[in-house]
């Protein structure tokens, strides 16, 4: 029988266990707690010849400075617009492909769908926005399309107007993620009981009605828990590709909060709005974490933590 | 699942088969209803769209790698190149900073992918040994990390005054240990039956050999995964060679030297700068990007198709939390 009390032949035992925890802790320490006490920063008047010891501390000043300013207020608005563009239309590209992959008769077909869908997951964001540069550009595939079909007289410039920043960045993140998102809904639709495809079928059901009462309520759980998961992330997804594909002309949608914090941080060296912008965003995130987790709890559904 | 190699080399094989199969089914059953057949067809279409959809940005890039710079500018090229050239190629391989730049991708794929694979296995065994008196903690411990952290600004002031700034150890040392494939790892590691453990604790092994001698190899697919995961991330990361070795230019890597070449292309606003700027005869910065960008995609290209049973592990694994 085990018991739960310490005895001394267990500690000596895990003498190794334990060195390994605390070197590995201190490592988390070291980077991963340590950098939570530049949050101090966004109360001070930091200057970096002070230090963080012996800066002057302002309260909430920076705050006040930040939310004063209106295009901090801006950057907002892109990166919760964009955020939740992006989330909604991966989402719904993610489980359409998913359930129309899983009905594809041909299993050849299926087998190299998916391994092509997987590709572009692999590139990097700086890969991607190249790509797209070349697809958009003036002599690039979608113009000559519009012109060959007549839709425009004239190329389009598409990264000189600000109507088509956002919807660039959710085509970009549906081209990327699409395959790779699915993934995970084909592992959950593979483990729905085949049986209850089977009695729907005797009760006359056809394509449509498996799809809608056996295939969407077995991945539903799937579904809440990615969800879940995203809306906590919809404030960190952006900045590779807002800051990769913005320019001068369309800055006033394309910029987001890590790019605030990234301009007013590094470039200006003012530490303190940047921190105190980083601040908001890590506070806002977690918030909506942990509503998402009450409202998961109270529906029964499955929870993150 | 692991037969993706033969699946490409056996498509239009196979795809006949299939037909042949659907026919006999049909016959079998004697009607597929007009609403399957249309759901068929639409679907069909959808598919053939969408691989054309993810495949032709890629293979026009390829297309215009191999052709002639100045040629390039006048567009119109699609899938195949107009005027074939390797001279594309030729300029980037003879560029210094894109050499070093894929040496030091390299390297840090190389380095940053062991490193964190070994960390996270010895942090996911330490805590799924359910003995071990600190597990909890140490496993909240990460987690927390994984909802919180210091942001931009005061991570780069630690790093600056760790002496991690010009330095290649910044790619590999602050990323090593991650709560999310430590979780991957631990998930897997308790489905292993405990009785593995017990009958080599009473044959009198220690945890380092359970780690290294029965864990560890009944571990491999999760590593690969975890591998997998990290090597991708190192390979195409560019964000901290511009901010932490921006001064650098002997640690710099391929996708920095990339980005570079993208903002000098979107920069030039006509044609006939670009030509000045080429310098060398039919070679024009698109097209030297074009090359680049092919060189940095290949090995991942060549790669990922073998390992997709693994990401599927990953992903599953990585579903289920605490």
């Amino acid at each position: 029988m085990k018991t739960k009390a310490i005895n001394m032949v267990d500690l000596k035992r895990q003498k190794v266990l334990i060195f390994w925890a605390a070197a590995i802790t201190i490592y988390g320490i070291i980077f991963n707690y340590l950098p939570l006490a530049g949050w101090l920063m966004a109360f001070q008047n930091y200057k970096p010849v002070t230090g963080l010891l012996h800066s002057q501390f302002v309260g909430l000043a920076k705050f006040k400075l930040l939310f004063s300013d209106v295009s901090f207020l801006r950057v907002i608005r892109n990166t919760l617009a964009m955020g939740v563009i992006n989330l909604a239309v991966t989402f719904f590209m993610a489980i359409l492909f998913a359930i129309l992959l899983n009905e594809m008769a041909s299993k050849g077909g299926k087998k190299v769908v998916q391994t092509i869908s997987y590709l572009p997951h692999f590139l990097s964001w700086i890969i991607v926005t190249g790509i797209l540069h070349d697809a958009l550009s003036g002599t690039g595939i979608i113009n000559t399309l519009l012109l060959h079909f007549g839709a425009v007289t004239q190329p389009i410039n598409f990264f000189a107007h600000e109507k088509y920043f956002w919807p660039i960045v959710a085509f970009a993140n549906v081209w990327k993620e699409t395959g790779w998102n699915a993934i995970i809904y084909l592992a959950a639709i593979t483990s729905i009981d085949p049986s209850l495809y089977e009695a729907a079928a005797i009760d006359g059901a056809g394509r449509w009605a498996k799809i809608k009462h056996v295939t969407l309520p077995g991945i539903k759980p799937t579904i809440m828990i990615l969800l879940l998961m995203n809306v906590g992330n919809v404030l960190n997804a952006g900045f590779e590709i807002q800051y990769l594909l913005g320019n001068g002309l369309v800055q006033n949608v394309s910029q987001t909060i890590d790019i605030y914090v990234l301009k007013w941080g590094i470039s200006q060296g003012d530490y303190s709005i940047g921190t105190a912008a980083g601040i908001f965003k890590s506070v806002v995130a977690i918030v909506l974490i942990v509503i998402c987790n009450h409202l998961a709890k109270k529906h029964g559904e499955e929870r993150l933590f | 699942m692991d037969q993706t190699s033969s699946s490409f080399v056996g498509f239009a094989g196979l795809a006949s088969k299939n037909k042949e199969a659907t026919k006999m089914k049909a016959k079998r059953r004697k009607k597929i209803s007009g609403a399957d057949l249309a759901f068929r067809i639409c679907n069909g279409i959808f598919m053939v769209l969408f691989v054309i959809i993810t495949l032709y940005p890629v293979l026009n890039t390829l297309a215009v790698s191999l052709n002639d710079g100045t040629d390039a500018l006048r567009g119109g090229i699609y899938l195949f190149p107009r005027v074939f050239t390797w001279k594309n190629y030729e300029t980037v391989l003879s560029k210094d900073n894109l050499i070093t730049g894929a040496f030091i991708t390299v390297a840090r794929t190389v380095i940053g992918t062991l490193l964190a694979l070994v960390m996270n296995a010895i942090l996911a065994f330490i805590v799924s040994r359910k003995n071990f008196i600190f597990a909890k903690p140490v496993s909240l411990f990460w987690v927390i990390t994984m909802y919180v952290n210091g942001g931009l600004i005061p991570t780069f002031l630690l790093f600056k005054s760790l002496g991690l700034t010009n330095s290649f150890a910044v790619y590999v040392i602050p990323g090593m240990v991650s709560a999310f494939n430590m979780l991957v790892i631990r998930t897997y590691m308790r489905g292993i039956p405990d009785s593995l453990e017990e009958s080599a604790q009473l044959d009198g092994a220690g945890y380092t050999t359970i780690f290294l001698k029965i864990i560890s190899p009944l571990c491999k697919p999760v590593y690969a995964t975890v591998a997998l995961f990290v090597a991708v991330g190192q390979w195409n990361s560019w964000f901290d060679a511009m901010l932490y070795n921006r001064m650098a230019s002997q640690y710099t890597t391929l996708q920095y030297e990339l980005m570079k070449l993208l903002s000098s292309v979107s920069n030039q606003s006509s044609s006939a700068e670009a030509m000045k700027n080429a310098g060398e005869g039919s070679v024009t910065p698109t097209s030297v990007r074009a090359a680049a960008t092919i060189i940095t995609m290949l090995p991942i290209i060549c790669i990922y198709p073998f390992l997709q049973r693994y990401f599927v592990t990953g992903l599953t694994l990585g579903g289920v939390k605490e």
